[in-house]
């Protein structure tokens, strides 16, 4: 199994925890990727609203450089996931696009046909190794750890192609694979504000508390997310949401937690990288680590 | 006392903003709108806008651009993709709400130091330059822009996440960075072109 690695500028920033624990997990279920030569960011939600045709051109240099090593994407940030995706969907629905896109990619020695898959880990690790192989491999059980699954919007949302779009369970069977009790946690796909935090504090900080307190009520002791915004919105302003009564829920990558049970190292696992400590819920559950 | 009238007159509406809409990409379907409310009522943000997306749908179809491009709604969408997986009629209401926020940003028309156009702009200007986003660079410029203050408010978190190894002070730059460049003047040459 080899893809085209393409990680996003957020995982080499505030989302350091993710690649770190990605590449542990990607190792352990012999998983080869190849990170894309010098990709460029997607884009995200932003650049859309400021040239929409730019930002198909800009993203499409990646999918092109992916299809040159003849590889599909795993993208594991929603935003670039989805953006990839989109891109790939616009480009074969509206010829101006294309005609755009391939125009731009031709100036830099580059062609798209459209041949690249881009995919989510959750999507590689549930249906390209399964989670009876990840079962198989697991060092340290997470037994007892209740885990609240939260996906976010941009993995199922618009284009489903791997879960349900309304109850997306993806995740809820790699961390059960791994031993965890899973939370229902129905608000797994409401919005976590995105930027907002940043550009209209008080809404954001609404929609931040929300999710916690959903968490809370589920008696999850840990929140997983897929998304390195999702991550550091519910993680770094929490302490902020919580105006009334103080929260204090972890919050880490699914990754994190898929890594501790396949035994990775702690600098891989990246506990050290949390606002908010898991090790005390870990050794009330008497799970190992380190 | 601000009296302000409030119902809209037919020389409010600009037929060039109705035709504009229903023909930019991902609006074709704008004019199947039943005026249903699933997108107002599945949106996590509608009980913070001026307008709800089931309005401003049926706003800007009828060409009140004051009123479409003047709104909060566009700012405060996620794009969270919700309303548009409800929707009966499969309108792309996510692709809409972009596309009014790039005419509004084109056109400047929002109020002066909102943070959130400005941060697009820094963002895209970042990619153009560098290739890659640093997000506490992009934070910085934003602040600087918008409300200095507001970087005190986060000193602390910033501590943090420095201390936690998350916080880059180098900011990431990828070689080749005048395809970035060539692509974009590309682009450019073909809109004219095509007249999009």
């Amino acid at each position: 199994m080899k893809y085209a690695y393409y990680p996003g500028c957020s995982l080499r920033g505030t989302g350091k925890a993710y690649e770190e624990s990605l590449l542990a997990v990607f190792q352990t279920l012999g998983i080869e990727v190849q990170e894309i030569d010098n990709w460029n960011c997607c884009g995200a939600t932003t650049y859309l609203s400021v040239d929409e045709l730019a930002s198909y051109a800009l993203a499409a240099r990646n999918l092109a450089l992916a299809e040159r090593e003849g590889l599909d994407i795993i993208a594991p940030c929603a935003a670039c996931y989805l953006v990839l995706n989109k891109t790939q969907h616009y480009i074969r629905d509206y010829p101006d696009i294309k005609t755009v896109v391939t125009r731009a990619l031709k100036q830099i020695g580059l062609d798209y046909v459209g041949r690249v898959r881009v995919r989510h880990p959750l999507d590689v690790f549930l249906n390209d190794v399964g989670a009876k192989a990840i079962t198989a491999k697991v060092a340290k059980p997470l037994k007892g750890l209740r885990v609240a699954p939260y996906y976010g919007c941009q993995i199922v949302r618009p284009y489903a192609t791997f879960d349900d779009q309304g109850d997306p369970t993806s995740m809820d069977k790699l961390l059960a694979a791994c031993g965890a009790a899973v939370a229902p946690y129905p608000l797994k796909t409401r919005c976590c504000g995105g930027s907002q935090k940043g550009t209209l504090p008080k809404i954001g900080l609404d929609l931040i508390r929300v999710l916690i307190e959903e968490a809370m009520r589920d008696g999850a002791d840990v929140i997983a997310t897929v998304c390195p915004l999702c991550q550091f919105n519910l993680e770094c302003f929490q302490e902020e949401a919580g105006d009334s009564r103080p929260l204090s829920m972890p919050v880490l990558y699914f990754t994190q937690l898929m890594a501790l049970a396949l035994g990775a190292s702690p600098g891989a696992v990246a506990f050290h990288r949390s606002l908010i400590n898991i090790e005390p819920v870990l050794a009330a559950r008497e799970i190992a680590y380190a | 006392m601000g009296l302000h009238r409030t119902v809209k007159f037919e020389a409010d509406r600009d037929p060039e903003f109705a035709r504009w809409i229903s023909h930019t990409v991902g609006g074709e379907r704008i004019r199947h709108c039943l005026q249903c409310g699933l997108c107002s009522a599945s949106c996590p943000l509608s009980q913070y806008m001026d307008y709800t997306p089931r309005r401003l749908m049926h706003l800007s179809r009828e060409g009140f651009k004051d009123e479409a491009l003047g709104s909060y709604t566009i700012w405060l969408c996620t794009a969270c993709y919700r309303c548009m997986v409800e929707c009966p009629k499969k309108i792309n209401l996510t692709h809409l709400m972009y596309a009014l926020k790039e005419r509004a940003i084109k056109e400047r028309v929002y109020p002066k130091r909102f943070p959130i156009p400005v941060m697009a702009r820094q963002f895209c200007a970042m990619i153009r330059g560098s290739g890659r986003i640093t997000e506490s660079w992009l934070m910085m410029r934003v602040f600087l822009r918008t409300a200095i203050w507001r970087m005190f408010g986060l000193r602390s978190l910033g501590w943090k996440l420095f201390q936690t190894g998350r916080l880059n002070l180098k900011p990431d730059k990828i070689e080749r960075r005048d395809e970035l460049g060539t692509i974009l003047q590309s682009v450019a040459t073909t809109r004219k072109e095509l007249a999009i």
